[in-house]
């Protein structure tokens, strides 16, 4: 009857050119890799790449926005400022930038620039819309460990989900496997584009997150099928799988330095958690309660891995001071409370008081729809710090949605600030991204231009829409 | 704090006061007497025993009202025991009224209403016909005090969920509510008979078909949910045929269809951010509010996640940001749905005599920037706490006070 939010939960488991842009060249130059260098290569139990990414930056010429506003989300909000970026890299960030003749000038006056969105918690294509049990691949909840399963197995890049969330200045995302199990699997980082294929997203370099999931959800859909069925239960089946992660990882290290016999049988469930153990691939980690955050830090210390973010983290704020301690970020919702026992204590202030207690809060959709607007989100979170006295800037509220979210992916050398050098994800607004009544104008992901509001030939469309959904404008 | 909840004059001074009825009127004066609101205007004499808030640079509105959620019915959403919405085991639920299932003393009440959400329909869900909603404000220690209108609507799935419980089939489904309304018809005609068991038996119980009778004599209205254009246009059908009064909820794709919609006169319950393509509505929109608005159809807004009711005010933004004019989205969420839900003549406005639902604000109510500073809900102040305000205390500094 209603649109129900996918809360993971799920059981079965004017442009802003104002006419100065120009067409792209008659000859553009031919595409380069992006390859990003800071980007921790992944040790395998195989020597050969795996599932490699085929991302291709789009050619595109030279882009200048002058006489905006630019936040670059390092600390500086620069009025009347220009940002330049060729070849996918942000060149010049100022007052005054040159542009190269064949630039295509944006004029940003009125606007605003950031840093393109980073959502570290997105179901977008393991979940996709028309959301029919056809489309419903983000639980393995078959069984309550499956570290073998991996999200871009399952991502459907026609899911026309995409668009509305690269309309609302999304140029990165973390598509994770759902909640349903301890264990839920491997996450994929995409570049939001068009695409034909999920290899074609697969952002360059970037670690593998894993999934892992407390509290009620694994309870409740393995409390009759065999267990855990307590929270106790849960614990077991973590340290279970990682004592034996422990084993395989030591067998194969050692196969590898001394080449004896026949390499180990490869398993692909302890494969992934043996890359945990490695420190290559980053624990992500749904949990909700305080008390079941610090279980999970023990959990941790005991095999010695870190988990990067805890996500949902609705009473991180109770214990903000030992996640800034542990360094571990908080993915957390502006103001989502109530929708289950675990819920039940979520206030407007939890990012704003991971802030004041020296974390590392970012915003987070877990939706669809709230991916489409994780400005507003962050506004939102921001007043509510500041209407109670926690001084929260601008440039904080700005990081939950760029850069922190980028650490917490491994990408904060490569995308999430507005800085020489940084992958040209770039987004123009109407008015001040914070305000209700602003939207994103221009969407430049890797210095493509993926989304403009005020041009057609700039909106993408999936396959899925043509034929069934009327065009903007129409009245049928 | 006392003495001010039991204050019966309060004069909210200075304000920019947006009475929703007429143009926002600088300066102004809203007087609250006794729980309804006394004078609304520029030159209005203060009596010196009136309680004064100062308004001066802020804005002041009637309470918001929500067209949709369960506040009253749900306090947590995966917890069953909690929740009170859906009858089951009747799908043709017709003499379903959620109203003594309401708590008063939900925790999320004051979280709504200290964000200036002072009203709400309390909607049943499931079913075919889902039952009758209740509008209740947001205050008081038993359910009589908080209620406004019980019944304000029956309620209708008449969109792809409905189907299950109507063999399957659209065509099913409103072939099943016509003969449900044809045998309420039929039941009044024919009571005695019925009750001796004289006649064929109807397609309902007694009690279900005895509840449809004031909408089928078009004095309740029929919330229809209806979201795909074609089954928008079977809610106008039955509505033509029976003579009811039609209001369409959820309306998906209605923008494809407005003019037929302002054509039938229908009123349109519109949750603003509802984006996401399904096979119940693929032509679904952010900009639906305002292109229903623009055709001339009243649209009232509506945020149905109970829990986060509070963002009816980011939903009203974000129907202004796809076009709707600002006045049409403060309408939208406050005499408008007064109208749909028939209580316009004591709610939805800053007038003389009517309710005092007020809210003091620090600025724009749809803007993140702005705060809540005073909550009236009948004449009463509303102490800004909540159970959520009470976690905040207690946590704002490590290690926290027990």
């Amino acid at each position: 009857m209603r649109t129900l939010r996918c809360l993971t939960l799920v059981l079965s488991t004017g442009c802003a050119a104002a006419g100065a842009r120009q067409a792209t060249p008659a000859n553009p130059p031919a595409p380069a890799p992006a390859a990003p260098s800071q980007a921790a290569a992944e040790s395998m139990s195989v020597d050969r790449a795996q599932y490699p990414s085929t991302y291709r930056r789009h050619p595109n010429p030279p882009v200048l926005i002058r006489n905006a506003t630019i936040m670059t989300a390092t600390g500086q909000e620069i009025r009347n400022g220009s940002i330049l970026f060729k070849d996918g890299r942000i060149v010049a960030v100022g007052e005054k930038v040159d542009a190269p003749a064949d630039a295509a000038v944006v004029d940003g006056t009125g606007k605003y620039v950031t840093p393109g969105l980073i959502d570290d918690h997105s179901h977008l294509g393991v979940y996709a819309a028309p959301g029919t049990d056809a489309e419903s691949d983000g639980n393995e909840a078959t069984t309550p460990v499956t570290a073998e399963v991996w999200a871009e197995h399952s991502f459907w890049p026609q899911d026309p989900q995409i668009p509305l969330a690269i309309a609302g200045g999304i140029t990165t995302i973390q598509a994770l496997p759902g909640s349903a199990n301890l264990i839920g699997g491997r996450s994929a980082i995409l570049k939001l584009i068009p695409a034909r294929t999920v290899q074609e997203m697969k952002f360059p370099g970037a670690r593998y997150g894993l999934k892992m999931a407390c509290g009620e959800n694994p309870k409740r859909v393995y409390g009759r099928r065999g267990g855990p069925s307590t929270r106790m239960g849960n614990m077991a089946g973590y340290r279970s799988a990682f004592t034996q992660a422990e084993t395989y990882r030591r067998r194969w290290d050692t196969w590898r330095k001394d080449h004896k016999g026949d390499p180990p049988e490869r398993n692909l469930r302890l494969e992934t958690l043996a890359e945990v153990l490695r420190g290559n691939m980053y624990v992500q980690n749904h949990c909700y309660r305080a008390d079941e955050m610090a279980q999970m830090i023990d959990l941790a210390h005991e095999f010695g891995f870190k988990i990067r973010s805890f996500h949902h983290a609705v009473e991180s704020y109770k214990i903000a001071d030992l996640l800034a301690k542990e360094g571990t970020s908080v993915s957390v919702w502006a103001d989502w409370w109530g929708f289950k026992e675990e819920a039940m204590d979520g206030i407007q202030q939890n990012a704003a008081l991971n802030q004041q207690a020296g974390g590392r809060p970012l915003i987070h959709s877990d939706s669809p729809s709230g991916i489409q607007r994780l400005n507003q989100e962050a506004s939102k979170a921001m007043y509510a710090g500041l209407r109670v006295g926690i001084p929260i800037t601008r440039d904080q509220a700005l990081r939950w949605i760029t850069v922190n979210p980028a650490w917490t992916l491994g990408l904060d050398s490569i995308v999430g600030t507005l800085e020489p050098g940084k992958m040209a994800d770039v987004v123009v607004w109407s008015g001040d991204p914070f305000s209700i009544y602003s939207k994103a104008v221009q969407v430049y992901n890797d210095g493509w231009l993926v989304y403009d509001r005020t041009d057609p030939a700039h909106q993408p469309h999936t396959d899925f829409e043509l034929g069934r959904v009327p065009a903007p404008g129409s009245d049928r | 704090m006392i003495a001010l909840l039991l204050a019966q004059t309060i004069a909210i001074t200075g304000g920019t006061v947006y009475p929703v009825s007429g143009p926002k009127i600088t300066n102004a004066t809203v007087l609250i007497r006794d729980g309804k609101i006394a004078a609304v205007g520029a030159g209005v004499a203060v009596p010196s025993d009136a309680t004064r808030i100062d308004a001066a640079g802020k804005w002041v509105t009637p309470g918001l009202i929500d067209g949709g959620g369960q506040l009253g019915l749900v306090e947590i959403g995966a917890v069953a025991g909690t929740r009170e919405g859906t009858l089951q085991g009747d799908t043709i639920a017709a003499g379903f009224n959620v109203t003594e299932g309401i708590n008063p003393a939900s925790a999320v009440i004051p979280v709504t209403r200290v964000e200036g959400i002072t009203t709400v329909l309390a909607t049943p869900t499931g079913n075919l016909v889902s039952g009758q909603a209740a509008l209740i404000d947001l205050d008081g220690a038993t359910i009589e005090q908080m209620v406004v209108k019980s019944p304000a609507g029956m309620v209708l799935d008449d969109s792809e969920s409905g189907k299950e419980y109507a063999g399957g089939s659209r065509a099913g489904l409103a072939d099943r509510v016509r003969r449900v309304f044809r045998d309420a018809l039929e039941y009044e005609r024919r009571k005695v008979e019925f009750s001796r068991a004289q006649v064929q038996p109807l397609s309902a119980p007694a009690r279900d078909l005895e509840a449809l009778l004031p909408v089928l004599h078009g004095q309740e209205p029929l919330i229809a949910y209806a979201n795909r254009r074609s089954d928008i246009a079977t809610a106008l059908r039955l509505a033509r045929e029976f003579k009811l009064k039609l209001v369409l909820a959820g309306a998906q794709e209605g923008w494809e269809v407005a003019r037929d919609i302002a054509a039938a006169g229908v009123p349109v319950l519109v949750e603003p951010l509802d984006n996401i393509p399904s096979y119940d509505a693929l032509g679904i929109r952010y900009e639906n509010a305002a292109l229903l608005a623009r055709a001339g159809v009243k649209v009232v807004l509506m945020e149905t996640d109970t829990h986060n009711a509070r963002n009816l005010r980011q939903q009203a933004g974000n129907a202004v940001s796809y076009g709707m004019s600002w006045d049409q989205a403060l309408r939208a969420v406050t005499l408008s749905p007064a109208e749909m839900f028939g209580v316009a003549d004591r709610y939805g406005s800053l007038e003389p005599g009517k309710v005092a639902n007020v809210v003091v604000w620090s600025g724009d109510p749809f803007e993140f920037t702005t705060g809540v500073e005073h909550v009236f809900i009948r004449g009463k102040e509303i102490p800004l706490k909540s159970r959520q305000t009470e976690l905040f205390e207690r946590y704002k500094t490590l290690p926290p006070k027990y």
